[in-house]
């Protein structure tokens, strides 16, 4: 295991190209160390966060920054930065290069099986010439979801994430490179299968759909808040299975407003199709970032964007 | 086990300030809305940090309380989790505290 950052070197990141080949990680791959200077820190070299560059950044006497002596022998440097701080500055880069390119990322998130593929695979054959996209899938293992969205005609890259349990904005970074959108089009980032993590990391999307279906229990709001008050978007699907299981459609709604009063709401299901031309509409409402006045703004309380201001 | 990603990512920042020098405790803020469990990013710490200058390093987390106030009642209260309900019944809550997710200090020898 590495011992920098803790990945597994088996079970690292790995992105296909758009022939679905899998890439071996090189120097710079995902889980390298970069830092502000532009050096990137791999693998192989462990040890290479001491800083061999010339300049003096804050590790020198006479800083007028925020240092002060605790006591003789140790000295206490004052940080006050948000843990999350560099995925935020990874995702605003992602959000930028997508708004000069006037591509849409949506972020697609849910628990496994609540059919993310199955959506995207009826909306990019049902759409077809009507919507230019792309998708990004990520799993921790195998390209099954790209090889189901590669049958539909549209690029795909796959992101294999190993151990990971989310997609950050790195990852984004380097799948978006190996997809290259073409301009004013549209990606989808289908994240990997948890309720959890993702919520957490902000892709730079141009929004966040978060799909639960009506096998999992209208009480799956309150059990994983975090994700639907990241959400712009919750689609209730699997909508023909409602006769015969206990899901209360309109129990989730409350539910998912006392936590997100700003969400929209999609009841559909993927297989029948039915609710799907709501779908589509909030499709083609959803601005790209070019037009939007600033993206991400407009949400009252961005779970991660609070984080930096809250002391 | 996004508390594993986030240790890093803890590490990498504090390494990038300390360089070589032996970070002998670190300081972190992690409040209960912020979506990470401070006992989590604990059992992940020592795995981070193995091999590097900070190995061995104290891990102190301020975890301070979650605080909403009411937007309807203007009233103040304890928020434990995510669910934004004042007593009074309204569900217009502004969080006051509870989202920190900071790293604060470290202390160097």
């Amino acid at each position: 295991m590495c011992t920098t950052c803790g990945c597994g070197d088996e079970a690292g990141t790995r992105i296909s190209n758009l022939a679905g080949e899998l890439q071996t990680p090189g120097p710079g791959h995902l889980h390298s160390h970069t830092d502000e200077h532009g050096r990137t820190y791999t693998h192989e070299h462990p040890d290479s966060h001491q800083h061999a560059h010339a300049d003096s950044h804050d590790h020198h006497p006479g800083h007028a920054d925020g240092h002060h002596h605790a006591d003789p022998g140790t000295e206490t440097i004052l940080l006050e930065q948000n843990l999350l701080a560099k995925n935020d500055l990874l995702a605003a880069t992602n959000r930028g290069w997508l708004a000069g390119r006037g591509v849409r990322a949506f972020n697609v998130m849910s628990s496994p099986g609540a059919g993310k593929t199955t959506l995207l695979v009826r909306t990019l054959t049902e759409l077809g010439g009507r919507l230019n996209a792309g998708v990004i899938e990520g799993d921790q293992e195998t390209s099954l979801d790209a090889d189901r969205i590669r049958a539909t005609g549209r690029p795909v890259i796959q992101i294999n994430t190993g151990a990971g349990c989310h997609l950050d904005a790195d990852m984004l970074r380097h799948g978006l490179d190996a997809l290259s959108p073409e301009p004013g089009s549209t990606v989808f980032i289908e994240n990997v299968g948890n309720l959890v993590c993702p919520a957490l990391f902000d892709l730079g999307e141009t929004a966040k759909v978060v799909i639960v279906s009506v096998t999992e229990g209208d009480d799956k709001p309150q059990k994983y808040p975090h994700m639907f008050m990241a959400a712009d978007l919750v689609i209730v699907n699997k909508s023909d299975l409602l006769p015969y299981v206990d899901f209360d459609v309109d129990e989730c709604l409350r539910r998912i407003r006392q936590i997100n009063p700003r969400a929209e709401f999609i009841t559909l299901s993927a297989t029948t199709g039915e609710g799907l031309a709501d779908w589509y509409g909030w499709l083609d409402g959803a601005t790209s970032p070019a037009a939007a006045p600033t993206p991400g703004a407009a949400r009252p309380e961005p779970l991660t964007g609070s984080l930096t201001e809250a002391h | 086990m996004h508390e594993l990603s986030i240790t890093q990512g803890l590490v990498e920042a504090v390494l990038h300030r300390t360089g070589e020098r032996t970070v002998t405790a670190v300081n972190l803020r992690i409040g209960p809305l912020s979506g990470v469990l401070a006992d989590a990013v604990r059992f992940c710490f020592e795995v981070a940090t193995a091999g590097t200058p900070m190995a061995g390093a104290r891990l102190r987390i301020d975890e301070p309380q979650g605080r909403g106030r009411c937007r309807n009642c203007q009233d103040e209260f304890t928020l434990s989790d995510l669910i934004l309900l004042c007593p009074c019944g309204s569900a217009d809550v502004e969080v006051l505290s509870g989202r920190e997710l900071m790293l604060m200090s470290v202390e160097v020898a």
